[in-house]
Parts: structure tokens; C-alpha cells; sequence
């Protein structure tokens, strides 16, 4: 595996050559290619900095055993936006999980200011692909539930979640269930939710997935806006490439099967950002191509190992064993 | 409407056998306007409603929770869910004879048949809704800090009521059933003991006018008890109503 990196690694395409940028645009600092961390995992030690960290998280699951994250080690710092993007089924959203506290690693610690996470906590608070508000909740009593567990009066309730609802601007939309509200407005709301008791860390899990592009890109600048408002730390699982490099302050390449950090990208890109600017771009195309890379790599190593395998014992049809290991 | 015409059609039928074992629905109303007016009929209804009410509330306080412990605990399911889906094939009524031997004829074994007509249907009901919740709603709960009771009686049982009510509308008509057929079989006061009471008399119309008694306390208890609720969620989760 170390060794695989490593060769992944000779292999990624050197930093994007700065293009002469229009003087009207803000000038993106794009020579900042992607740099692999491999070399690091082994000796990673807490960064005293770190609000939040991974180190040397593994975790199976299941009945055999099977390994979702390896070796996974990374942190964020206060007020960073952090970025998971990977192919699916990469264990992106477990390491959410594992960040919420709502799972716990086979071997490693998960870290939240030094101290190891055990369990779920108001200051870490989640946003799901499906925003989960409660069905038999108005927007406004859904938001104000987590208040209401911890311990606020009816009257901070009501003055926290009219601020929030204008926040994300569905103050009309107070006496609502979450059947009546589109499927952005229920994310706004779960944000809106998350937002409530006001957590140090918010981390989304894939939110704006079932959402058409449009709506996807609104609710990004909403969720810049939003984190950058309140000053809070932002972890955002997604597997769409620009989706991160809009919102990251860094992106984490993450592998799939199982799960481990292929490499760190700083996003050096001036805010307020827009998808279409050409630095954005090119760093889009430089971390699908890293993707890509590694993608490629596992299925080759894949093939040649059914190759291997079918040669050396049976000689049987190697067509059987196409995508073996899948 | 409809109601008018088959009324006109059961008058023409009775009219056409013309026999004492078919009453037509006149004499159906003349014969129940007299159990009204003796007042054995008031309390018949209100016998067998008190009876009814109370076994049905016992049931739904075993019911719900036992249901949400076999969701919750894979070694209770492992435990309890073969014998309790067996148990449910059970007519409830065939546990009258075990009953009277333990309490005798009386008021507690009538009690244990609605009990355990009812209790079963409400239980598996509210296993497979909690079992069936959206994993995230829970999990945003515990982000939220919810915890052992808030979780339960603030999260799993309020999400889960569609599938709860569901079930609980189900063990209304079974403890209804599990009642008429305990109160058929010995001297209880009820409505039961009514329709008996009326086959010893060979008074048919009086069978029937109980049935009708039967069928219109049945809607209008589940619409009572279960309209309101059925709306609220309907309104909440976007469902049409029934």
C-alpha cells in the first residue's frame, strides 16, 4: 500500500503552470499542486493546533470483517473548511461519523481539542444528505429542538430560531412540516438546525447531493456565507470535485476500499468564490486527474491479480474473473 | 345512499321468505327500540365498552413498549420474536378456557382474551415501525444530545407513530373481536351476552339489531378514537388519509 503511494505519487502531474490572469480578477495562487501526505501518516503526531483530528484511524465493520478506513490520519484546524471528496462508498461519510462521534474506531484515536471523542456532543453538530428533520416538527420546533435539549428558555428559543430561520431565509416557511418545503429549503432548515446551539464544528455529510445544480450552487454560497459569518469550523463530505475546491479551505483526497487519505490540497483561491473561475477550474482538473490516477490504479491492481491468479492455478477463462474483488 | 337501498333490498328479501328467522328491518328497529327503552341495551353498550376500553388500554401499555424493546434489542428479538410470532397466529379467544381456569368466569378473563387479542398486533406494529425509522433521524438526535428517554419518548416514538397508530387501529378491532367472543361465551352483561340472550329467545331480529349496534360502535369508536390522530399525521407526513 505505502509503496503503491508512493509510485501514485511519481506519477502526479506537477503544479498547473500559472496563467497570466486578467487584472480584473483576483489573482489565484494556483501553484499549489497536490501534496502527498503519505510520508506523513506514519509519524503523524497531534497538531496542538488542531481543533479536530484523525490519527491512525482504522475501522471495520461486519461479520467477516470488512475494512472501511486504514491508517487515516489527519486534522482541522479552528475555523477551517475542510473538504472530503473521494469516489462513494470511499468511507467518506464514516469518517463524519466517527468526527460526530456517532461511531467508533477499531484502532486510533479521534481527537476533538486534544481529547478523544466518545461519544456524540452538542459543539460537533451534523448535517445529513437527507436533512433528517422530524416529520412531525414545524421548521420552526425543529430547530428549536436542539435548544430545547439543551436547556434553553422558551424565550431564547424563540428569539434564536426566528434569527436562525432569517438566516436562511425561511421565515416564512416557520409553520411548515418538512413534506411541504423543497428539497433545498429542507437543507437550509437542517442547516439551520445544526447552526442552533452554535457548535465549534459543523460537518455535512453529502448535503446538497439530491439537489439540481442550480439549487446546489445557491446553497453553496449560502453555506460560505453562513460559515463564514459565524466563524465556525466546517468539515463537508462530498464526492463532487468542484463542489470541494468551492467551499474547501483544503480538500482531503480520500481512497476508496478502504477509505485512506491520498493527498491534501490548500485551496488558495480569494472568497467570494465562483465555480466557473479558471483557477478554481484547473485545480478541479488536477485533483480528477489525481482521482482518476488512483481509480485506475486500483483497477489494474485488481485485474493483474485476477490475471495472476487464474493463470498460476487453474488456467480457467480469465474473462470469469473480470472485476473480481469488486 | 347506498345505506337506503340496501335497507330497501334486506325489507324486500325478508319480505319475500316472509319467515320468523329472517326479520326485516323494521322489526330489526322495533326490536331494539324496545331493548332501548328496558334499558338493557344501554347497559350492554356500556358494559362491554368500559370492558373493552380497559383491556385495550392494558394492551397498548405492553404493546408499544414491547415493541420497542424487540426493536431496539437484537437479543430480545432473538428471544421473544419466534414465540410472539407464533403466539399471533392464536385466536385470542382460544386462550378463554386457560383463562377461566385461572380467574373463573369472571371479569379477568374476559380481560386477558382483549389483552392478548390486542396486545400482539400492537406490538408487532410498533417493532417494525421503530425498526423501520430513517437510521439519520436517530443519529441526528444524538447529535442534538438526545439521550435514553429523550430519545425514546421525544424521537423513536413520536417518528415512528404513523406505523404505531397503524397498529393500534388494528388491535382496536381486535380487542372488539377478542370481547364479542368472550362475552358469547358466558354471562358477562355485554353486548355479547346480548346476542346470546337473543339466539336463546329465538328473537332474530334482536341478533340482528345487536350486529348493527356491533358495526356502528366500531366505526364510530375508531373514528373517535383514531380521527384525530390519523388527520394530525396525515398533516404532518404528507400522507393521504384513509
Amino acid at each position: 500500500m505505502y509503496a503503491a503511494t508512493k509510485e501514485w505519487a511519481a506519477h502526479a502531474p506537477s503544479a498547473p503552470a500559472a496563467l497570466p490572469s486578467p487584472a480584473s480578477l483576483p489573482v489565484p495562487s494556483v501553484d499549489s499542486s497536490v501534496r502527498v501526505v503519505a510520508g506523513e501518516l506514519g509519524d503523524a503526531r497531534p497538531d496542538p493546533l488542531a481543533i479536530a483530528a484523525l490519527n491512525g484511524v482504522s475501522l471495520s465493520l461486519g461479520d467477516p470483517a470488512v475494512s472501511i478506513l486504514e491508517d487515516v490520519s489527519f486534522s482541522v484546524g479552528p475555523g477551517e473548511a475542510l473538504c472530503l471528496v473521494g469516489p462513494s462508498g470511499g468511507g467518506k461519510s464514516t469518517i463524519l461519523n466517527l468526527l460526530a462521534g456517532l461511531v467508533s474506531p477499531t484502532s486510533g484515536r479521534v481527537l476533538w481539542e486534544g481529547k478523544p471523542i466518545d461519544g456524540p456532543a452538542r459543539d460537533r453538530a451534523v448535517v445529513f444528505q437527507d436533512a433528517a428533520l422530524f416529520p412531525w416538527l414545524t421548521l420552526e420546533q425543529n430547530i428549536a429542538f436542539p435548544l430545547e435539549l439543551a436547556g434553553f428558555s422558551k424565550a431564547e428559543r424563540r428569539e434564536r430560531t426566528e434569527e436562525l430561520l432569517r438566516l436562511v431565509h425561511l421565515l416564512k416557511f416557520r409553520g411548515s412540516y418538512a413534506h411541504e418545503l423543497s428539497g433545498g429549503m429542507r437543507q437550509r432548515g437542517a442547516i439551520a438546525r445544526a447552526l442552533a446551539t452554535k457548535p465549534r464544528m459543523v460537518l455535512f455529510d453529502e448535503p446538497f447531493a439530491a439537489l439540481d445544480g442550480q439549487m446546489r450552487e445557491l446553497l453553496q454560497n449560502e453555506v460560505e456565507r453562513i460559515v463564514r459569518a459565524t466563524g465556525t469550523t466546517m468539515v463537508f463530505v462530498t464526492h463532487q470535485i468542484d463542489e470541494a475546491v468551492r467551499l474547501g479551505d483544503r480538500v482531503l483526497l480520500i481512497g476508496a476500499r478502504p477509505g485512506r487519505v491520498l493527498g491534501d490540497v490548500p485551496i488558495d483561491l480569494a472568497r467570494p468564490r465562483r465555480s466557473g473561475d479558471a483557477g478554481a477550474v484547473r485545480l478541479v482538473q488536477s485533483i480528477a486527474a489525481e482521482i482518476r490516477a488512483e481509480v485506475e490504479k486500483v483497477a489494474r491492481e485488481e485485474a493483474d491479480g485476477a490475471w495472476g491468479s487464474s493463470n498460476s492455478r487453474d488456467g480457467s477463462d480469465t474473462r470469469r474473473h473480470l472485476g473480481g474483488g469488486i | 345512499m347506498t345505506a337506503a337501498i340496501l335497507v330497501a333490498i334486506w325489507a324486500a328479501a325478508s319480505r319475500l321468505a316472509a319467515s320468523a328467522l329472517f326479520p326485516g328491518p323494521l322489526d330489526v328497529a322495533r326490536s331494539l327500540a324496545a331493548a332501548a327503552a328496558a334499558g338493557t341495551l344501554a347497559r350492554a353498550v356500556l358494559t362491554s365498552a368500559i370492558r373493552l376500553l380497559v383491556g385495550y388500554a392494558i394492551a397498548i401499555a405492553i404493546g408499544v413498549p414491547l415493541g420497542l424493546v424487540l426493536a431496539r434489542s437484537d437479543a430480545t428479538k432473538r428471544a421473544l420474536g419466534p414465540l410472539l410470532l407464533g403466539l399471533s397466529s392464536v385466536p385470542s379467544i382460544c386462550w378463554l378456557p386457560l383463562a377461566i381456569v385461572w380467574f373463573g368466569l369472571s371479569e379477568a378473563a374476559i380481560q386477558v382474551v382483549i389483552v392478548l387479542g390486542a396486545a400482539l398486533p400492537v406490538t408487532l406494529a410498533t417493532e417494525s415501525a421503530v425498526r423501520q425509522l430513517p437510521p439519520t433521524i436517530e443519529r441526528a438526535a444524538r447529535t442534538m444530545g438526545a439521550r435514553g428517554p429523550t430519545l425514546i419518548f421525544r424521537v423513536l416514538l413520536p417518528a415512528a407513530m404513523p406505523g404505531i397508530v397503524t397498529g393500534a387501529k388494528m388491535g382496536w378491532t381486535f380487542a372488539l373481536r377478542s370481547l364479542m367472543a368472550g362475552e358469547l361465551l358466558f354471562v358477562s352483561g355485554g353486548l355479547g351476552q346480548l346476542l346470546e340472550t337473543g339466539r336463546d329467545l329465538a328473537d332474530t331480529a334482536l341478533v340482528l339489531g345487536i350486529v348493527a349496534v356491533i358495526v356502528v360502535l366500531s366505526r364510530v369508536s375508531e373514528r373517535i378514537l383514531f380521527g384525530p390522530l390519523e388527520r394530525a399525521i396525515a398533516r404532518r407526513w404528507g400522507t393521504a388519509t384513509s
